[in-house]
């Protein structure tokens, strides 16, 4: 009996993309400070430049620093290969204006990160592409959305802030059924917890801000092809599929098959819309991801204290979690995420919010910012902060209310995590009720 | 582009120039179950520096309608009929795995045919593990896991890809994924069943680069050193460390030695 012993998750996990350094034989990965690559003859250069050979020309494409945290993250991911980015939000922008024209439509899921919605909302249709918006619990709501124009579906794994498990299966039948590929921004989960190429997604992204890095000191972001999208057999695609004068008529899905995708989001998309990640904010990524399902697994062990701290107590109005039998996606939560719905969940405070005013501003461990996945643990008020630019009707559609508060858990010890959150739960209680409490 | 073969349409990338009979040109086989997308970077390379190039899909493979073949003699024999339909004379052979199986004979049939041949990751014979070719039989998956741990070098199996951002282990089972039930063990049997390769090689006219991976576990380099001393004309190059899927894992330095080899002149 033979085995294929490829390395595993955790082993990809701190050697993914990296071999030692050839140079200096340096085992961390080094960080290339540099914007540009010695060509050794014109030839070579030339070559380079027509995607003819392999390497670096200019870091805003490339950098053998980034290229390691791509290759690490389309490995975890289970990828064909991976782009990074300035930001999660420039990994977006990059997916998007790779798949599509000015007349292209999207359907997304209603609930997903603020700066997400801003940019289908507000900022797409200038360049002529829409966005509409769906129940991410309701395949069939993306069904009926599907135009002959879409050109993606969109969603995140657990959405934002109401962690609505996405069908990601039935989801991407029914997007393949219609030749269109399904993008998945599996930020709060992370492949520690869920691969959702292993589901039907083509296109993975990620805000590497987040658990990837998890130390709060890098601002970056990665799109991962998974090489599994026929783009020609769909013949939606022509950036893929049709000569592009902008590399001498070159044809990405005829010529690299699988990397189609990937290939021309850097050859346009880098070249051109330039948002690229530093090498130096590659580095620290790397060194986050080499602890990534370390660091998950005990983000999960503490939430899933803090929730059955909160869903007892007497101040709270109700706790969203998906492994709680009291949210509606309990059973998809199970099946496709066993190891975990991560640590980022929100609840709702009674009192309204002046109760969620002196609830955050009590709190001592956990800090006030925009941000999730640190492992330092944090707490947000949604309405009121990253999703405020979305009117009371959106608002209301993906699930917010004025007493929402997210928190993102960290690791450290939960008795000190839960005694914080109920001081913090003991004044918001007396903020909201003064006089019966005197 | 597509052209006809056996009355069967047949595809091949042509690196991104127009195919033209009248330049000189190179015919790439891939391996089994592959297609012509391995060979992208020296078909885009080749095809900028005066060749004409059609990176092939054997029938049943990629874009190539038909049947995959199931015998190296009958894939070199359809091999000869692409050549006549791409109105060429002669023309370099170049071919990966099974794909070097393919070009060998061919160019041992029709040494008028064969301009200079180049054979990467080759062997006089390629005997299939059991496993492997009951897994493929049975489409089972554990067959496209089983060839990327062998397919790769231990090393190359952790990554460090020299186009940025590429994963080799996704990259190259992705593409065996695309592949028609049937076509992997059609390949694999093929392979399996072929074992005159020392005979086909003296027979060879044409001037041979053999490109071997150090650490080839499926096609180990003694083995294409030995096949090397039967071709009259030939030499060969070890790349260090590298595994049975040059293509991807030494990129640059298998474009090099095919430079070499085909550009003496040099650029």
């Amino acid at each position: 009996m033979v085995d294929a012993k490829l390395p595993k998750f955790d082993t990809l996990s701190l050697h993914a993309g990296q071999q030692p350094d050839p140079a200096t034989g340096a085992r961390a990965v080094p960080i290339y400070q540099t914007t540009s690559y010695v060509f050794p003859d014109t030839d070579y250069a030339a070559s380079l430049f027509n995607l003819e050979r392999a390497g670096h020309i200019y870091t805003r494409i490339s950098n053998p620093t980034t290229a390691v945290f791509e290759e690490r993250i389309a490995a975890l991911e289970g990828g064909v290969g991976a782009v990074a980015t300035a930001s999660g939000q420039a990994a977006l922008h990059l997916a998007v204006a790779t798949l599509m024209d000015a007349g292209a439509h999207i359907v997304s899921s209603a609930s997903i990160y603020g700066g997400s919605h801003n940019l289908f909302t507000h900022t797409l249709p200038r360049f002529g592409v829409t966005t509409t918006y769906v129940d991410p619990r309701d395949p069939g709501a993306f069904e009926a959305a599907i135009r002959p124009e879409t050109r993606v579906i969109f969603g995140e794994t657990l959405g934002n802030p109401g962690l609505e498990v996405m069908d990601l299966p039935r989801v991407a039948e029914i997007a393949h059924a219609a030749g269109i590929p399904v993008l998945i921004d599996n930020t709060f989960a992370s492949p520690a917890l869920f691969r959702p190429f292993d589901h039907g997604a083509d296109l993975v992204l990620h805000s590497a801000t987040k658990f990837l890095g998890g130390h709060g000191v890098a601002i970056g972001g990665v799109l991962v092809d998974g090489g599994t999208f026929d783009w020609a057999d769909s013949g939606k695609f022509p950036t893929l599929t049709e000569p592009y004068a902008g590399y001498h008529g070159i044809n990405f899905s005829e010529e690299f098959g699988p990397g189609a995708f990937v290939m021309r989001a850097r050859a346009e998309g880098l070249r051109d819309f330039g948002a690229s990640m530093s090498p130096a904010n590659a580095f620290y990524l790397i060194q986050g991801v080499e602890t990534l399902p370390v660091r998950m697994a005990r983000h999960v062990e503490n939430a899933r204290e803090i929730v059955a701290f909160l869903d007892g107590h007497g101040a709270v109005s109700w706790v969203g979690w998906p492994e709680l039998d009291s949210h509606p996606d309990r059973e998809l939560a199970r099946r496709l995420l066993p190891k975990g719905c991560g640590a980022v969940f929100s609840f709702e405070i009674g009192g309204g919010r002046e109760a969620g005013r002196v609830f955050i501003e009590r709190l001592r461990l956990f800090s006030h910012l925009a941000n999730v996945g640190d492992a330092k643990s944090l707490v947000i008020h949604p309405a009121s902060t990253t999703h405020q630019q979305m009117d009371a009707a959106a608002l209301k559609a993906a699930g917010i209310g004025e007493g929402l508060v997210r928190l993102s858990v960290g690791l450290e010890d939960p008795d000190d995590l839960i005694d914080d959150l109920d001081q913090a739960l003991r004044a918001a209680a007396r903020a909201a009720a003064p006089r019966a409490a005197e | 582009m597509e052209f006809t073969v056996d009355g069967l349409r047949t595809f091949a990338a042509t690196g991104g120039r127009p195919f033209d009979p009248a330049r000189p040109a190179i015919l790439f086989v891939h391996g089994a179950a592959n297609d012509h997308s391995v060979w992208h970077l020296p078909a885009r390379y080749f095809a900028h520096h005066g060749f004409s190039v059609a990176a092939i899909d054997l029938p049943g493979h990629g874009l190539s309608s038909g049947e995959p073949p199931t015998a190296i003699g009958e894939m070199a024999g359809w091999l000869g009929r692409a050549r006549d339909a791409l109105g060429l004379e002669r023309a370099v052979l170049a071919g990966h795995s099974m794909g070097s199986l393919i070009v060998l004979c061919a160019a041992a049939e029709d040494p008028a045919a064969t301009g200079k041949l180049v054979l990467l990751g080759p062997a006089a014979a390629m005997p299939v593990h059991d496993e492997l070719l009951d897994a493929a039989r049975r489409n089972d998956r554990k067959a496209i896991d089983l060839i990327t741990y062998w397919g790769l070098s231990a090393s190359s199996q952790i990554g460090g890809h020299r186009s940025p951002g590429l994963w080799m282990n996704g990259g190259g089972q992705r593409l065996l994924e695309r592949a028609d039930d049937g076509v992997l063990a059609a390949g694999l049997a093929a392979c399996a069943g072929f074992s005159d390769g020392e005979e086909r090689a003296r027979a060879v006219e044409a001037e041979t680069l053999l490109i071997l991976g150090e650490r080839d576990t499926m096609t180990p380099m003694k083995g294409g050193i030995a096949l090397a001393s039967a071709i009259p004309d030939a030499r060969h190059v070890v790349l260090s460390g590298c595994g049975h899927s040059m293509l991807a894992e030494r990129p640059n330095e298998t474009l090099d030695a095919m430079r070499d080899f085909l550009l003496p002149a040099g650029l």
